[in-house]
């Protein structure tokens, strides 16, 4: 496929985000000053850039529990993610949602979704209105092999078979749902093969590979643009860490997680552009240092950040929260 | 007897019905090889095999549905939901199908099936994790809702709603899990739904209140207690059916009364409560009845957790208002 330069850096800057973010995150978590649960997107880097390479801050995403990789290809600041990841006021949810509640609608990120399943109808409503509105914008719906199996996700992919929608539904098979291998979850195996029964053209690829994932997006995306409705990738896939920071994973034996690991989307995307001369090493190593950086001091910042205020629980309730409520706030003495 | 937590106490309690009945079947996300994402039903799959525990798909409306189809069938199903906010996913399911089939089919259909909900905050996890929609549930015609707050009920709870011929919403606090212990019988045994249980008798004040926040009740009467307040305190435990006469004998004892949930406050199961007090025992009622509950707002993620949740120093807040009224 042909990208750039540029659009292979970015690609690159962003991959490498999502792991710096991820793996401190997992370093960090055992220090407890991280609130709820998180679920770290490590090892899928090449699914979420390689689909976001696409699209334009226009375009919408939706997400999963698993969503900080989503945000950051999306152009998400990591910033007020970390800050939002430490429950602090200067995050980008105002410290009000945590790990998997993250949006930014700025940036077409329709947010992160603690409920399996919860995306796709979102999707295709998005989609319906940016159809109606008359723009080209599309909707990339991200999910995994559990969602897979939700009700939820299948009504949407047959709205948005039957209203043409521009959405492209990525399937993020990354073998387990939580605990539960999709071998034994998903009936017939092949996730991609059900799209084709809503009549939409479906291919899954190598989901640790970048341009794989980039090519399948590329025409996906153009095919939704260009007003001839949704597509299906089926992105195979890999979670380097557990369901859940502290998950036990005994679930899963370590020579799989090897076999994954030695097919890096990250070490084979640099690989390929520096075999291929379209990247010099040093230029990455420049990227490492400076996203190294970039984590290092959000982290430090949200450390620092302070808590939401006690006003935070009023607000964005409702426009205004109702009078006739607010008595109870005031009523009782409350420990701060 | 042993002493166990509250999650070895439910474990106990499935393991002795999977044993002693035949028509029992556990089933839900993560349940067998995994054994639950808090271990609720760890090792079960391994006594009993996959026909008897059975891991399922993430897919809440179906395991409810499912669920449902096999207790219309003959069989007792034990359905796990892994977070009170996992199971918004089923409510078709329940609201419109469990709880009114025995109905529907003017009683030759009946789904005496058990839907466990891990439940409640305090565990630093966001809304869909934390909160507590018992009153949903308990607007539901059809349906029982229990709540233990002690390992003991937790077993004998547990028993009795596998047992039950109605549909039961059994719901478990997931802070108490294994921050309580106390001595449970080693064999199975049941403890009647629709009974409020008196911990500690008093002649001054009742505190009345179910799962999770009997921690901050108890605390709350024994630094009352202390104070020379003769404080009586009311585990609720079933909260449909509720047991009235007990409230009732209680507040018309004391003439005094706080209910504590951790749910937000308008149309929490507690306006219920105050509703019936305020019917049976006006005229014994030395002062209003308080409410110390959640507010009116989404769930808080941890750093707001604590302003949040009732606490001691609230319901002693309370108290000393219904005391000097």
């Amino acid at each position: 496929m042909d990208m750039d330069r540029n659009s292979l850096v970015e690609a690159y800057r962003r991959m490498r985000t999502i792991r710096e973010f991820e793996d401190r995150l997992h370093k960090d978590f055992a220090g407890g000053e991280i609130p709820g649960f998180v679920h770290l997107y490590a090892g899928e880097e090449a699914v979420a850039v390689g689909l976001c390479s696409h699209l334009g801050d226009g375009d919408f995403i939706t997400s999963t529990h698993r969503g900080h990789g989503h945000c950051i290809a999306k152009g998400v600041d990591t910033a007020g993610m970390m800050a939002e990841i430490y429950g602090k006021a200067p995050g980008s949810c105002n410290g009000k949602g945590g790990s998997m509640h993250i949006a930014d609608v700025d940036k077409g990120m329709l947010g992160a979704n603690g409920i399996v399943g919860g995306g796709p109808p979102l999707a295709c409503g998005a989609a319906l209105s940016a159809k109606k509105r008359g723009t080209d914008n599309v909707v990339i719906c991200f999910f995994g092999d559990g969602a897979s199996n939700q009700g939820t996700t299948l009504e949407g992919m047959n709205l948005a078979g039957v209203w043409k929608l521009p959405v492209v539904f990525v399937c993020e098979n990354n073998g387990y749902a939580e605990t539960t291998s999709y071998k034994y979850s998903v009936s017939g195996t092949d996730i991609a093969a059900r799209a084709r029964g809503f009549g939409m053209p479906s291919v899954a690829v190598d989901g640790l590979d970048f341009f794989a994932v980039a090519e399948a997006a590329g025409e996906a995306i153009a095919r939704a643009r260009r007003g001839e409705g949704p597509t299906f990738i089926e992105a195979q896939t890999y979670r380097y860490y557990g369901h859940f920071e502290g998950d036990s994973i005994a679930y899963r034996d370590r020579e799989e997680e090897e076999s994954f690991r030695s097919r890096d989307c990250l070490s084979r995307f640099r690989q390929t552009v520096t075999s291929q001369g379209l990247v010099e090493a040093a230029d990455l190593d420049a990227i490492d240092g400076a996203v190294a950086a970039e984590i290092e001091q959000a982290v430090t910042d949200a450390l620092s950040a302070p808590d939401p205020s006690l006003d935070s629980l009023t607000t964005d309730v409702y426009v205004d929260f109702p009078a006739s409520q607010l008595w109870m706030f005031q009523d009782e003495p409350v420990r701060v | 007897m042993s002493v166990v937590t509250l999650a070895q106490a439910l474990n106990r309690s499935l393991e002795h019905a999977l044993a002693e009945m035949d028509d029992v079947v556990v089933m839900g996300e993560d349940v067998g090889r995994t054994g639950g994402v808090f271990r609720i039903t760890d090792g079960l799959a391994d006594k009993f095999g996959p026909d008897r525990v059975i891991d399922t798909p993430v897919a809440e409306s179906g395991i409810a549905g499912v669920g449902f189809g096999m207790a219309v069938g003959g069989l007792r199903p034990v359905l796990e939901m892994q977070f009170m906010g996992f199971s918004y996913p089923a409510f078709d399911q329940i609201i419109n199908h469990v709880a009114r089939i025995r109905h529907r089919s003017r009683h030759r259909f009946t789904a005496p099936l058990v839907i466990r909900i891990p439940y409640g905050g305090g565990i630093g996890a966001a809304e869909h994790h934390s909160e507590s929609a018992e009153a949903i549930y308990c607007h539901t015609p059809g349906l029982k809702v229990v709540v233990p707050s002690r390992p003991g009920d937790a077993a004998g709870l547990l028993r009795s709603a596998i047992e039950d011929p109605d549909p039961v919403v059994f719901l478990e606090p997931i802070r108490l899990y294994r921050s309580v212990k106390e001595d449970v019988p080693d064999t199975s045994f049941t403890t009647p739904i629709g009974a409020a249980s008196v911990e500690r008798e008093g002649s001054d004040l009742t505190i009345i209140a179910w799962g999770a926040m009997m921690k901050e009740a108890r605390e709350a009467a024994a630094a009352l207690v202390e104070q020379g307040v003769d404080t009586e305190v009311l585990d609720v435990r079933s909260l449909v059916p509720l047991d009235v006469e007990s409230l009732v004998a209680s507040v018309q004892k004391t003439g005094r009364a706080i209910v504590v949930h951790e749910a937000p406050r308008t149309v929490g199961f507690g306006a219920e409560i105050v509703a019936q007090i305020q019917q049976r025992c006006l005229y014994h009622l030395q002062a209003p009845v308080e409410r110390v509950t959640g507010w009116d707002t989404i769930f808080p993620l941890k750093r707001s957790e604590h302003v949040y949740l009732p606490s001691v120093e609230r319901i002693l807040a309370a108290a000393n208002t219904v005391l000097s009224a």
